[in-house]
């Protein structure tokens, strides 16, 4: 059986707009794949611990020394849009 | 006269080096090969000639004056589009990317500059290497060299076209689920996938980071070898990174496999894997018996539930990487009245849909209320694959299989069918799971004289074993066949 997902929510919440159209395409095919990832249901994993990293390893650390980092005319090349040594983005609270 | 393209890195190095060829004359070469087959393949997305030809002339006058950098001295290669190169435009083959100009090297471009080697250009894949067949580039497919009516596989497909029809005398992919082996494998050249942390991913654009490894392409074993030998290495840069001495890689190149115990993995090389594939692999196995391996079948059973865990874990990390894509720092931006409406159409119009796809997969598998049936239940089944594999390497030193179920299929045919497309991956995403090195060497042609790959597998930080059954794979195969492209009087003048 094909998973069923509220598939507006989800696009929602990775910030995708999406229209009506698309959303069900979307949906249709999600859930189709879904029905095969629901495989993994099938193993028994009971007292299995999950593994997030290939390898064991936990804090990564580097000597606590100043080095340099990119200037910042570079790094603002690339934006959409920049202003004052900023990146400039339209207004973060709407009108509603 | 062999055309200088045609080399392999060895063959290339020893003739500078005796004086008989310039890494000037060798780079033209490569770029007239360019020139001449990308109408029909599309392997580039940017040719860099002037910056190519610039850093052949050095490396030509380096070597005149007594410094040479090492066996990819003067050597032409290719980079997938998603490894930043400052100052070349780096896309991942994606809209949301267009025209963006990295202000940093990913670690192995330093790495490759170091070594000598010359870069000629960035190669087309799967949209930030999202697929099997290098049909989800924004910027159009890329065709097989053996035969332009089929894929050239995925999603470093660029890169391995490159290689195989002799624009690069070797190239660089990244492989997340198959992404080198699988279409090495199509295009009938040797690739690998390093010991996960054995190659700093610094400047590599993520997909999923718990399973992205930098490769090498090649025209033959000891090509790969040589070219992973430069970029592997801690690097401070990436969290991940392996600390403490690299491997011997070419140790034990050419030490046979008599006394080796080698592994056929049953799950990956009977069920749904062509019989021409099979016949191909059987006779390859057949001949590391004749060199003296003793062979078993191994039964690896959760290798079955590879495909389903995979495709949890890929996108939900896949999901996570791809926020940064907002139309703030870098790349696209449409209009929106606010921010959050400003990124939300940026990202609608920047992706393609199997990027959408999968963004939308992995946000729903890490959703309040599915994490723990989707997520977690695929990492525990993640857990269950390395056990596996753990407990057979204690009775075996190499595992083997099919690299793809099948040869090089037609442009178009999965394009419309994810599920079919994801199939694709089904021989190689186990040890994307586990973080184990494997390699794919071509050993045949099938009856449609499409290129036929076989898979070794090794432990982590096993590469020196590895390539010692890789070579000898090779040396059995005896796979000598070039691309059509690569051979037709496409290239007579």
């Amino acid at each position: 059986m094909p998973v069923e997902i509220d598939i507006a929510k989800v696009a929602s919440l990775a910030r995708i707009a999406l229209s009506p159209e698309e959303l069900r395409r979307y949906g249709d095919q999600l859930g189709a794949i879904l029905e095969h990832a629901e495989r993994v249901q099938q193993l028994p994993t009971a007292g299995i611990p999950p593994t997030s990293h290939p390898v064991p390893m936990t804090n990564a650390f580097r000597d606590d020394v100043v080095t340099g980092s990119l200037p910042l005319a570079d790094v603002l090349a690339g934006a959409p849009e920049a202003e004052d040594g900023y990146f400039r983005v339209p207004p973060v609270l709407g009108d509603s | 006269m062999t055309d200088p393209a045609d080399l392999t890195i060895k063959a290339a190095g020893a003739a500078m080096r005796a004086g008989e060829l310039t890494s000037v004359d060798l780079t033209e070469a490569v770029l007239d090969r360019a020139r001449i087959t990308e109408s029909h393949l599309h392997a580039f997305l940017t040719l860099d000639q002037d910056g190519a030809k610039a850093a052949a002339a050095a490396a030509d006058a380096a070597l005149t004056g007594g410094a040479d950098a090492g066996p990819l001295h003067g050597i032409p290669i290719a980079l997938k589009d998603n490894m930043c190169t400052k100052g070349i435009e780096t896309t991942a083959s994606s809209q949301i990317l267009s025209g963006w100009i990295p202000p940093y090297n990913a670690t192995v471009v330093d790495r490759l500059g170091a070594a000598g080697a010359v870069v000629v250009g960035k190669t087309n894949l799967d949209e930030f290497a999202m697929g099997s067949s290098t049909e989800n580039s924004a910027y159009g497919t890329t065709r097989n060299p053996w035969d332009p009516e089929t894929v050239p596989g995925g999603s470093s497909g660029g890169s391995a076209a490159a290689v195989a029809v002799g624009s690069a005398l070797g190239a660089f992919g990244s492989d997340t689920g198959g992404s080198i082996r699988q279409p090495a494998a199509l295009c009938g050249v040797v690739g690998m996938k390093p010991t996960y942390g054995l190659v700093s991913r610094y400047g590599l654009i993520a997909f999923a980071s718990s399973l992205d490894q930098i490769g090498p392409f090649a025209r033959s074993v000891e090509d790969a070898a040589v070219l992973l030998e430069a970029i592997a290495g801690f690097d401070i840069h990436d969290a991940t990174s392996i600390r403490g001495d690299v491997p011997n890689i070419r140790g034990s190149l050419h030490d046979g496999v008599a006394g080796l115990k080698v592994g056929i993995v049953t799950e990956l090389s009977t069920t749904g894997i062509d019989a021409e594939v099979r016949a191909a692999v059987d006779q390859t196995v057949d001949g590391l018996s004749n060199a003296g391996a003793e062979v078993v079948d191994v039964s690896l059973p959760s290798c079955e539930y590879g495909l389903s865990a995979y495709y949890l874990i890929a996108p939900a990390e896949c999901s996570a990487n791809l926020a940064r894509f907002d139309g703030v720092r870098f790349g696209l931006r449409a209009e929106g009245a606010t921010t959050e409406e400003m990124m939300a159409a940026t990202r609608a119009e920047g992706f393609g849909p199997e990027v959408i796809r999968r963004i939308l997969l992995g946000t729903y598998a890490l959703s309040a209320g599915y994490y723990d049936a989707f997520y977690g239940q695929a990492q525990r089944v993640r857990t269950l694959i390395r056990r596996e594999f753990a407990a057979a390497y204690e009775d075996v030193d190499v595992l083997v299989a099919p690299t793809s179920p099948t040869t090089a299929f037609p442009v178009g045919e999965r394009a419309a069918d994810p599920i079919a497309m994801y199939y694709s991956d089904v021989c190689t995403i186990p040890v994307n799971l586990t973080g184990d090195p494997a390699i794919s060497v071509p050993v045949a042609l099938d009856s449609k004289g499409l290129p036929i790959g076989f898979q070794v597998m090794a432990p982590a930080l096993g590469e020196e074993r590895l390539f010692q059954v890789a070579q000898t794979v090779e040396d059995i195969a005896g796979f000598t066949a070039r691309a059509g492209l690569a051979s037709s009087e496409v290239l007579q003048p």
